[in-house]
């Protein structure tokens, strides 16, 4: 048997999490470096899956796992990744590991957070290699719980209290859906054959009727795609991220709208394609309006928070736009959108963080003059709009680009008017770039602005040299994340 | 060496980048080291691209020195590098001009790391875009170098001058210039993303030689909906209107007055000697080559644009009291004959007289760069010993200055197209090349009519330059300037050693033009014809 690497990176953090919460609360520092070990330990695995997954490129799932847990159900542990999650997987190692890096300094209670940070993370983590649909939604929702209770007790006082039922509510109302959904699949498939099983490899093979796919689809995969932040379900995600403490935010725009795109993708296109071709126009729509509206939207912002939040929406229906071409082009554009977009956010939201940490307020018109005494975090930001603008040169371009080139062989309309959002994102990051890190500082800030620490610098270093890296270099990704899409295609009949 | 000489371009386009990360470890407070380490690095490029000057083959056609690298398999594009007549023209003239506009920069005293390393960042983008034979590389280096760019003019531009917007709110110029740079540049090349888009689906490739072949050969039948031709005119106008704002054609020249006027002088330098002419390349590296048909259809249109923009230009020019304005605007006019010969060969592909065009086009696009980076930076030594641009202000300077007002008076005479002198073969080149047009098969038609319009606007263009030149040196002195502490210094030997090599250069192309135009001719010869 193979050294089951994935069940281990699922569970280390699930681990972690139980040793801290049976320290002493006191012993803060010890609580840190336990959650900043746990975290390379993650970081260094996933790195090591995926530099695997990328040097032997292969359809077929690697570093499979199976184990029974209820066979009566047809239920077992199954884990696996394939060239679109292992670049996920590693997104959220990074993501943990510099989120941890930035919530160095919270002091109410960081037993508690790292260990509700690091049930997430595990969640996180089990949904990207799951390959059992009952397994896909235990961790799904263990993804979701922690993001309450991290929202509403650290976060912003002003809105923490509605943005975490906010966003509750609509996750789980999404996840209602999907799990009729995904109930309904396992039933037609015992009814179909007399074997009751929720792995997905067996579900792909189903073979589900024209109707079935057709009804079933759209729920499925809109009721993941909420977590996506699709429209018209997106307006939960401004308000979680604004009101989410730093490193929440960081995971929450990095990897959690990642996971409702993805598991949209993994159950809902892959299981039903059928279903997705026939309704694939409707998600285009849905996807253009992301784009366009969240960009719009983005530009009106005041709060630096929301803008990025916005920003989020409208990259976000990139993704999906790129799934709802279904073509090899835009379905490996999203993949490395989700990549690109998930470090890009988390990069914005820890800037953000470390500004609004020293000057308390995150209001655009009040803040000026930020890069003198925060250097890093100013080139940081500026490095992050770079990428979210499409840049050439950084991941964003390597990740758009593609998109476009799918969504052109839709309708060459659409990709203009998408294209719009382009120079929307380009006027508006620079804008706040330019009031909030250039320019006059604000009398009141003089001497307020402490320095970063270098925990903080590594952070920004590490999170924007895996955008420089993919950016310059798209070969260290794109292979791989093709494979993915092959994968992908051959279920949707070569289309 | 053998790495060097199989690697020419790659080193070329790269060393800039390498030096960029070298000063980044340099300690911030050594400005002095921080200087002589990027102006030295800058001067490698240069080096190397006169070798690769001495060692290219003219007559040969196709692209020398070839190189070919895995970079995004997985949309079928490739780093692919090489050079003809026509991109190595432009090459030498970036990595000429850099070091000059690094030299230029000694007297930046704020943040000159960063600043020395978005100049060296400039320069690897642009280069890029000269040397890229993949569409996909090609615009992410057109790209890439407006983003130092806009760093340079929102950091390092003129402190002072405040611009109302609507509703009143007040920005400081710098920004207005940079932001509308920015946004007017992307805006446009949002046109060209869809366009290269486009045709990366259709072919499935970004091979600029390939593409070249299945395009121009692709005629018939329905594309996405709509008839081919309409699909190829669209492409056309995204192509044409990406380029024509960087060039910058009217009516989309208003980014660059402000720009300019706001950039610091070496930014001004750079973006009036090589920026501009990346569009001016853009038109003939792809419109030319990929929409020949579109192109001759749409000629007198370009040919209508371009003599708005010598006339306007000339008239906007003598309108303005703010020198580097003066300057800036001229550079519309200028850069209205490259257009000009452009449409003129557009019109009348692979004649005889197309071909003059285009030698004379592409002669100007480095005429210009030079005469433009050196008015460009004459302003900037007045204006950081004075603190104002103002022409009322100055007057009667000579007898303070004789050396700059030597330099000034032979740079404009360049600008102004003396017989002699660079600009003076160009234009004529231009200008011969579309009467021919204008006069095809022993009738007259429309091109004549541009060509003489665009004539009348050069007599505007000695106005402006004169008037420039009188305002300055001539008339009344300006007491202001002759006394105590505001007296008026002579002209540095730093200044004048970035002035030299443009001067020499101005000297030996106006009177003996053919050392370049033989590289020039093959080159529009092997592609055109």
């Amino acid at each position: 048997m193979q050294f089951p690497v994935l069940s281990i990176i699922v569970f280390a953090p699930f681990v972690a999490a139980v040793i801290m919460l049976l320290m002493k609360p006191e012993a803060k520092n010890e609580i840190r470096v336990t959650a900043l070990s746990a975290a390379v330990f993650d970081l260094v695995l996933s790195g090591w899956v995926y530099y695997q997954v990328y040097m032997h490129p292969s359809l077929e799932y690697q570093f499979v796992e199976k184990y029974e847990w209820l066979p009566v159900l047809g239920i077992s542990l199954n884990f696996g990744v394939d060239g679109m999650s292992a670049p996920l997987v590693l997104l959220t190692g990074i993501v943990m590991f510099t989120g941890v890096l930035i919530s160095w300094g919270i002091d109410d209670r960081p037993r508690e957070f790292f260990a509700f940070l690091f049930l997430l993370a595990g969640g996180v983590f089990g949904v990207f290699v799951s390959l059992d649909l009952f397994m896909l939604f235990f961790f799904y929702e263990i993804a979701v719980f922690p993001m309450y209770l991290l929202i509403a007790i650290w976060g912003w006082k002003v809105t923490r209290e509605y943005a975490a039922m906010k966003l509750t509510l609509y996750l789980f109302l999404g996840s209602v859906f999907s799990l009729v959904g995904a109930l309904a699949m396992v039933f037609v498939n015992y009814q179909n054959t007399g074997v009751i099983t929720f792995d997905m490899l067996a579900l792909e093979k189903a073979g589900f009727s024209q109707a079935f796919q057709y009804i079933w689809f759209l729920p499925t995969f809109m009721g993941f795609a909420i977590l996506g932040g699709i429209f018209p379900f997106h307006n939960w995600s401004p308000d979680g991220h604004v009101a989410a403490p730093t490193a929440v935010s960081m995971f929450h725009a990095g990897v959690l709208m990642k996971l409702g795109a993805f598991a949209a993708l993994r159950v809902g296109i892959m299981l039903l394609p059928e279903g997705a071709k026939q309704w694939a126009w409707l998600i285009f729509g849905l996807a253009m309006v992301n784009v366009v509206y969240g960009a719009f939207i983005a530009m009106i912002q005041q709060d630096m928070k929301y803008v990025i939040g916005f920003s989020s929406v409208s990259h976000m229906g990139l993704v999906a736009l790129g799934f709802a071409t279904l073509t090899r082009e835009g379905i490996l554009g999203a993949g490395l959108q989700m990549f690109s977009h998930g470090v890009m956010t988390a990069l914005f939201f820890a800037a953000v963080g470390m500004v609004y940490d020293r000057a308390h307020t995150r209001q655009i018109p009040e803040l000026g003059g930020m890069i003198k005494p925060l250097p890093w975090v100013g080139i940081g930001f500026i490095i992050g709009s770079l990428v979210s603008m499409g840049m050439p040169g950084f991941s964003g371009f390597v990740a758009e680009f593609p998109i476009f080139m799918g969504v052109w062989q839709v309708s060459g309309l659409a990709a203009i008017l998408a294209s719009l959002s382009i120079v929307i994102t380009a006027a508006y990051v620079l804008l706040v770039v330019r009031r909030a890190f250039f320019g006059e500082m604000p009398k009141q800030f003089e001497h307020h602005i402490t320095p970063i620490t270098p925990l903080d610098k590594v952070a920004i270093v590490t999170l924007c040299a895996c955008m420089v890296l993919l950016g310059l270099f798209p070969g260290l990704m794109a292979p791989m994340v093709s494979t993915g899409v092959e994968n992908i295609l051959r279920l949707l009949g070569g289309a | 060496m053998d790495f060097i000489s199989t690697h020419l371009l790659t080193t070329i386009l790269f060393f800039p980048v390498a030096a960029a990360l070298v000063i980044w470890f340099l300690p911030a407070d050594q400005p002095k080291a921080v200087r002589w380490t990027a102006f030295l690095a800058s001067l490698v490029p240069f080096g190397l691209s006169v070798w690769l000057w001495t060692q290219f083959n003219a007559s040969q056609a196709g692209f020398q020195f070839q190189e070919q690298y895995t970079w995004f398999e997985a949309i079928n594009s490739t780093f692919h590098v090489g050079v003809d007549g026509l991109s190595l023209t432009m090459v030498l003239l970036t990595t000429l001009l850099t070091p000059l506009a690094i030299l230029a920069s000694f007297n930046i005293t704020e943040k000159v790391k960063a600043y020395m390393m978005l100049f060296l960042f400039l320069e690897t983008g642009m280069l890029g875009v000269f040397l890229a034979l993949d569409l996909l590389i090609f615009f992410v280096f057109w790209e890439i170098g407006l983003v130092p760019m806009y760093f340079l003019i929102n950091q390092w531009g003129s402190p002072k001058g405040e611009r109302e917007l609507w509703g009143g709110m007040k920005v400081s110029a710098r920004n207005y210039a940079s932001l509308k740079f920015m946004v007017y540049t992307m805006a446009g090349s949002l046109g060209l993303l869809l366009a290269i888009q486009m045709l990366g689906v259709l072919f499935q490739t970004y091979d600029l030689m390939t593409l070249t072949e299945k395009w121009s050969g692709f005629n018939e039948g329905t594309l996405l909906g709509m008839n081919v031709s309409t699909v190829k005119a669209i492409s056309f106008w995204a192509f044409t209107i990406a380029f024509a704002l960087k060039v910058p054609v009217w009516p989309f020249h208003t980014w660059l007055p402000d720009a300019h006027t706001e950039a610091p002088t070496a930014g001004s330098m750079i973006l009036a000697g090589v920026l501009l002419k990346l569009g001016a390349y853009g038109f003939l590296r792809l419109v030319l080559p990929f929409y020949p048909v579109e192109s001759q259809y749409y000629a007198g249109w370009l040919a209508f644009l371009a003599t708005m923009a010598i006339v306007f230009g000339a008239f906007a020019s003598f309108g303005q009291t703010d020198f580097k304005r003066l300057v800036a605007y001229s550079s519309v006019n200028h850069m209205g004959f490259v257009l000009l010969g452009i449409a003129a060969a557009a019109k009348a592909i692979g004649t005889q007289d197309a071909t003059i065009a285009l030698n004379g086009a592409v002669l100007q696009m480095f005429n210009h760069g030079l005469s433009a980076a050196g008015m460009f930076f004459l302003v900037g030594v007045i204006y950081e010993r004075t603190h104002t641009r103002n022409l009322n202000e100055f007057g009667g300077l000579f007898p303070l200055v004789p050396v700059y007002g030597g330099i000034l008076i032979f740079t404009s005479m360049a600008s102004l197209g003396l017989p002699g002198l660079n600009g003076f073969v160009s234009e004529f080149l231009v200008v011969r090349g579309a009467f021919g047009v204008g006069y095809a098969g022993g009738e007259w038609n429309y091109m004549a009519v541009y060509t003489a319009i665009a004539m009348l606007g050069l007599l505007f263009t000695g106005a402006y330059i004169l008037k420039g030149v009188r305002k300055v040196l001539h008339g009344p002195l300006n007491e202001h300037w002759a006394h105590g502490e505001h007296k008026l210094t002579e002209i540095n030997t730093r200044e004048i050693l970035v002035m030299a090599p443009l001067m020499i250069l101005i000297l030996i192309l106006g009177i003996w033009p053919m050392w370049m135009l033989d590289v020039i001719n093959k080159a529009m010869l092997l592609l055109f014809s």
